[in-house]
């Protein structure tokens, strides 16, 4: 190859190059930096604070007490970054990362999680048939005497969730629902008012806790992971989070 | 003997009256009736007082988490025990619905309640008895145009002796006399708007002054810095080290206005300062501000020392911290500690970094955190936290290294003080 055409190849590249960053920008319009922000450099490097803990785009390392954010609806995102900056959950580190946040840049970080894609989990197995018995039917068809309504009635039909307010349960470790549901009914976790979760939550025994929740881990990752769009029924309790 | 009783009791009463006398002192200067004046509620003036109340950060003490604003119940933690801030929404029955004018300058410039109870200095009255009679009633205007929320008054939670109600006028008596802020004709208006901002509503003195076992600033110690009491966070000294260069000062009013700057970053209790009130500043008031900050005289704290440490100690954390270093750090602080201007601060040169006391290194380093987004840095780069990926040792060498390498001096941090956090 002469030096020329490799000069001139050399030119188009660098063309190529500079256009390059143009299209992208095309593509993604909110990632273009405002006038303020003198960096150009996107979300993901700002959320670096989220990832230490939630893993890059959401995708928890260590599933058990740092859920995976990735694929969960963003409003309920949302609601939980409110939540830690009005005292209804507490976490010394998330209260103080957040603090001082805007509206708009939670937001921002809510959506953003929402739409990366969730990572595969394995199922995990139960500790007795008479477990996952009885977990399965309080997740299918909840418990009438109890005053329970079914897991699916809130959590859609696959219990991916529905967006943007209800999270999926599917790919939590049976670890972290539990804590979860424990913590709901101490009441270190609350949602805005009314807390749907907090009332179910206190209307079961542990026995019931733990069967829920072993039901639930034991179940195959779905294929389509993605919360449903929208909710087919109306919801059995009066949920402060469904705005 | 008759006339040693009679002179006896007679010096008694008279050491008794003049106990009295001096304990109602701060009292006795106030006026028997402050006039109420009328407040013509105009839309100006209450975006005026909304703009005071603002520079006042009034909202940060007087808004519970998750509460509504101005409506109180936040704990207000002192070494001496809780007080819980008022409700300053206009509710007739548990907020300042039926208050007039006259009621809240009295409690601003005298530190009084409307029913005449002295306030606890938590309530920095001290520095609000600058604030001018036209400013008060301006933000008393802006509060009376608040939604009325129903929020009753918290009592103090405060330890014997402080619970008694002597013990307020005790303090008063020893500490507090109402003042006018006084402009000092041989300085320019600019500095005279900074000093009657930085002293009297934006009460900068109430955190970055050391406090005496009685809770007091001392006048001689003013804004050389201080523990910010039930926190654990430092307030740096605002004094300047010897002469703000102008590149500085416009870095400090960056800093104020926006929470970066090229240099640093504001973390813990002034991330919320900057959020709540600073930023929504006028770029005049923030460099007034500046331009009185910088002239503060320097005075020379007593120098803490830190942990002493074996040279082969100190040597082996250096060479440890190091380490730590360019694993977790210096990819964004980077290597010669030169740090990202308005997203990683630098970590050379920094006084936050090599303050006498670790403990906003500490905290900065085990629970990360993201200064405010305002409207000159909506979204913020945030520091990760550590505390679950380093351990105690790991945590104090990398904080050794930081402070004493690339020109750095500072005392080296043992793992009890990351255990402590101190």
């Amino acid at each position: 190859m002469r030096r020329a055409d490799l000069r001139k190849d050399h030119a188009v590249l660098h063309r190529m190059q500079l256009l390059l960053p143009l299209c992208l920008l095309a593509l993604f319009p909110s990632a273009r930096a405002d006038s303020t922000d003198e960096q150009t450099d996107g979300l993901e490097e700002r959320l670096a604070p989220c990832a230490a803990c939630h893993g890059e785009g959401g995708r928890s390392a260590s599933e058990v007490y740092f859920p995976s954010l990735a694929g969960k609806p963003a409003g309920y995102l949302y609601a939980q970054l409110e939540n830690y900056r009005a005292g209804r959950r507490r976490h010394t580190i998330m209260e103080n990362l957040l603090a001082h946040l805007s509206e708009p840049y939670l937001k921002e970080i809510a959506a953003y999680y929402a739409s990366q894609q969730p990572k595969w989990t394995p199922p995990r197995q139960a500790r007795s048939d008479d477990e996952l018995a009885r977990g399965r039917e309080l997740v299918e068809h909840g418990d009438a005497d109890l005053g329970v309504p079914s897991c699916r009635a809130c959590h859609g039909e696959r219990l991916t969730g529905v967006a943007p307010y209800i999270p999926g349960l599917v790919g939590l470790r049976p670890e972290y629902l539990s804590a979860q549901l424990a913590a709901w009914r101490s009441g270190a976790r609350r949602s805005a008012e009314p807390d749907c979760m907090a009332e179910i939550a206190r209307r079961i025994d542990r026995d019931d806790l733990y069967a829920v929740t072993a039901w639930i881990a034991s179940r195959p990752y779905p294929d389509d992971p993605r919360p449903a769009e929208t909710q087919p029924r109306e919801l059995p309790l009066e949920c402060g989070i469904v705005r | 003997m008759r006339r040693r009783i009679l002179i006896g009791s007679g010096a008694i009463v008279a050491a008794v009256a003049a106990a009295a006398l001096w304990l109602a002192w701060p009292d006795l200067l106030e006026p028997a009736e402050i006039e109420a004046t009328p407040i013509d509620a105009t839309p100006e003036l209450v975006a005026r007082g909304e703009y005071l109340a603002r520079a006042g950060n009034c909202i940060g003490c007087h808004t519970r988490r998750g509460g509504e604003p101005y409506a109180g119940g936040r704990a207000v933690r002192t070494p001496f025990g809780d007080v819980f801030s008022s409700n300053l929404t206009p509710d007739e029955e548990t907020g300042i619905g039926t208050w007039t004018s006259a009621d809240f300058w009295r409690a601003l410039h005298h530190g009084r309640s409307k029913d005449g109870r002295r306030l606890y200095p938590a309530f920095p009255y001290p520095s609000y008895t600058y604030v001018t009679r036209e400013d008060s009633d301006a933000i008393f205007a802006y509060l009376m145009s608040l939604e009325p929320i129903r929020s009753p008054r918290i009592e103090p939670d405060l330890r014997f002796p402080y619970d008694l109600p002597l013990a307020v006028a005790v303090w008063r008596a020893m500490f507090f006399r109402p003042a006018a802020f006084e402009p000092d004709p041989a300085r320019g208006a600019e500095w005279n708007r900074g000093a009657y901002l930085v002293e009297g509503l934006a009460h900068c003195k109430a955190c970055h002054s050391p406090r005496g076992r009685l809770g007091a600033v001392d006048p001689d110690e003013a804004y050389a810095g201080g523990r910010i009491p039930g926190l654990g966070w430092d307030a740096p000294p605002l004094n300047p080290r010897g002469e703000m260069s102008d590149a500085e000062a416009a870095d400090l009013a960056r800093l104020l206005a926006t929470g970066v700057s090229t240099r640093t970053a504001v973390t813990g209790p002034m991330a919320e300062v900057v959020f709540h009130s600073l930023q929504y500043l006028t770029k005049r008031d923030i460099d007034a501000i500046v331009a009185y900050v910088r002239t503060l005289p320097a005075r020379s704290a007593a120098p803490e020392r830190g942990p002493w440490l074996a040279p082969a100690r100190l040597q082996s954390q250096m060479l440890a911290g190091a380490r730590v270093y360019a694993e977790h750090c210096a990819e964004c602080h980077g290597d010669d500690g030169e740090g990202k201007a308005y997203a990683y601060p630098p970590l050379a040169g920094n006084t936050l970094v090599t303050s006498p006391s670790p403990a906003n290194a500490i905290r900065n380093v085990l629970l990360g955190g993201y200064p405010p987004s305002t409207a000159g840095n909506p979204r913020p780069y945030g520091m990760p936290p550590f505390a679950h990926r380093l351990n105690a040792a790991d945590a104090a060498a990398v904080l050794t290294y930081v402070r004493n390498a690339w020109g750095n001096a500072a005392g080296p941090v043992t793992p009890e003080q990351i255990d402590r956090r101190d």
